[in-house]
């Protein structure tokens, strides 16, 4: 498309490969491969900490299609958006110390390895790892559809090339650098999207002659765009407040979430990181979503939701800065692919493998294994991802969902509630998965349930299934 | 949700929970006052006929109370309980390891499972 766009964007993905090369050039010095590649060796620092959490969190749908939305529904989807700030805080403060210090006293590198200690039993961990490796899969695959996607309309290459280009960046960082590497870029990410954000709402707000201009373009078009209730007044209080627990609350179930409350190095990082968390978090999504609302009056008349944010870029700002700019949303996915990617491997390779296949593998094998593992499964969502299925944010919210349903209860009662235990947990997951798909299907053919989002009901009643397995069974209280 | 009251054995959890369950607690109550801040002015504000919406520095008045404000507060009570509520404690594997005061010394734990 242009030279001048380009530029910026291909010294953003050198920097990440150098940063990739960095960390992995680290990795052998503290010992315990297993430790280091999947975690890090617990040794992320609060800021860190914050923005890998951050940038895991916020993907495609938060640079893309939640600004798309945005554009086409109004302020009532920030509202919903807003939801997110809760995420920068409440992980962190509700997993918390107890799950740090229980991980350590486990020697937990996975979420897996913490519910297998915490339950004391093998089906829990199959369970665990076939979930996520399903849910995550098709998380992944949507985060590259996005990626190719951002690279061929940036570009102008084909959709295959780009998405190439995409998946050679981001094996290379991920396959030989591992957690650190990862966390590592996702810092960096973290603050290209911060400063994208902001240099792309100013840049809007500018071209739209000012906010109170804005908004009154967008009264005369709709003043309905400028309600909570969305340009069609169908969003409603029910529905928009579900999203606490989708992208709010229920953020605590997600295991590459949880993953990273394991890996901060002390206290302090924390306390750090959860102030840095919910100030960058809620920046962001405020920010990006007021660029999708803005750019209606400036570029009236874009009809796919995820071109908005690429489209505006290229429109208000000059090419070298609209390529930075649009560095942000490729930071975004990358970012979240990288984690993504890195959590089913470990949960082939730690959780499987080493729990069930072989558990006496040498520190060499498990090294070459799980290096050829996780190069393996960036091949498999590369050819995936060339048959892009549609609608990207819904693929994403499908997983995000099926795995809060399944695991929110298990982890946090698990760490909090002395009576749970692999009954419940079983029982808990399987409802979760089972009532989320259902439901699903039930939404997607009659219209929501109750008036609020498919993740609602399978957390309530995953809830419960908890709850009645843990004490029917066993009633037995459970030493920390 | 209970917290490890004393149980009937001669079992002493980690002292270093409590501390926990505070926390995990704080974090509950934050959210559900975000929630009350969130919802209250968004559609309590928000449910008037647009007509009737004031502005402030030109976004919606419901919106900048429910969403800037809402966010910029919450930036603020996590920085002050940050600071003067949570406690720093040493998080390795060895609980008894109270001496360990300093949270910048967490030595390096690679000994499996005790």
């Amino acid at each position: 498309m242009n030279i001048q766009v380009i530029i910026p964007l291909a010294i953003f993905l050198i920097a990440i490969f150098a940063i990739g090369f960095i960390a992995s050039k680290q990795m052998s010095s503290t010992g315990g491969f297993l430790q280091e590649y999947f975690l890090g060796g617990r040794e992320l620092g609060g800021f860190v900490l914050a923005m890998t959490m951050v940038a895991t969190y916020g993907s495609a749908s938060s640079f893309l299609g939640g600004p798309g939305t945005a554009y086409t529904v109004g302020f009532g989807w920030i509202l919903l958006a807003m939801t997110q700030v809760v995420t920068g805080y409440f992980v962190l403060l509700v997993l918390g110390k107890k799950f740090a210090i229980l991980a350590r006293k486990y020697n937990a590198v996975t979420m897996i390895d913490f519910l297998k200690a915490r339950y004391n039993s093998p089906a829990v961990a199959i369970l665990s790892a076939i979930a996520i490796i399903i849910f995550l899969f098709s998380a992944m695959t949507a985060q590259w559809v996005g990626g190719g996607r951002l690279i061929e309309s940036l570009t102008g290459l084909q959709y295959t090339s780009a998405l190439f280009i995409f998946a050679i960046s981001v094996l290379v960082y991920v396959t030989i650098g591992g957690f650190r590497a990862v966390a590592l870029t996702d810092a960096v990410q973290g603050a290209i999207m911060v400063v994208g954000t902001l240099i792309l709402l100013i840049g809007v707000i500018i071209a739209g002659g000012g906010v109170p201009a804005i908004m009154q373009d967008l009264l005369n078009e709709n003043p309905r765009l400028v309600t909570p209730f969305g340009a069609d007044g169908t969003l409603t209080a029910a529905y928009v407040s579900s999203f606490w627990i989708l992208v709010g609350v229920g953020v605590v179930g997600l295991p590459q979430m949880a993953v990273r409350a394991m890996s901060y190095k002390s206290s302090r990082a924390m306390h750090r990181a959860l102030v840095i968390g919910t100030i960058v978090t809620g920046f962001i999504m405020l920010n990006m979503h007021l660029i999708g609302v803005f750019a209606r009056p400036v570029m009236p008349g874009i009809d796919v939701g995820d071109k908005v944010i690429p489209l505006i870029a290229l429109e208000v700002l000059p090419p070298w800065l609209a390529g930075i700019v649009l560095a942000a949303p490729m930071a975004a996915i990358m970012s979240t692919v990288d984690s993504l990617l890195l959590l089913v491997s470990s949960a082939i390779v730690k959780d499987v493998y080493l729990n069930f296949i072989k558990p006496e593998a040498t520190e060499k094998r498990v090294k070459q294994i799980s290096i050829g593992v996780t190069g393996i499964l960036g091949i498999i969502v590369f050819l995936l991802a060339l048959q892009p299925p549609d609608l990207l944010i819904f693929l994403n919210l499908f997983a995000f969902g099926g795995l809060e349903a399944a695991f929110i209860w298990p982890i946090v009662l698990g760490l909090y509630w002395k009576y749970g235990n692999k009954y419940g947990a079983i029982l808990s997951m399987i409802t979760g998965i089972a009532s989320y798909i259902a439901i699903h299907f039930y939404n997607t053919t009659y219209g929501n349930l109750l008036g609020v989002h498919t993740v609602t009901i399978p957390v309530v009643l995953s809830l419960i299934a908890y709850i009645i397995g843990s004490l029917a069974i066993q009633r037995k209280a459970f030493r920390f | 949700m209970p917290v490890n009251q004393t149980p009937p054995e001669p079992y002493k959890p980690d002292p270093r929970f409590k501390i926990a369950h505070k926390e995990a607690l704080i974090g509950v109550a934050l959210a559900i006052f975000n929630f009350i801040w969130w919802y209250g002015f968004a559609y309590g504000l928000g449910s008037r006929p647009p007509e009737e919406y004031t502005y402030i520095l030109g976004l919606p008045d419901w919106f900048f109370y429910s969403c800037v404000v809402g966010f910029i507060l919450m930036s603020v009570i996590v920085i002050i309980i940050t600071k003067y509520v949570l406690k720093e404690v040493p998080l390795d594997a060895d609980p008894n390891l109270d001496r360990n005061a300093d949270p910048n010394v967490t030595p390096k734990e690679e000994s499996p499972t005790k």
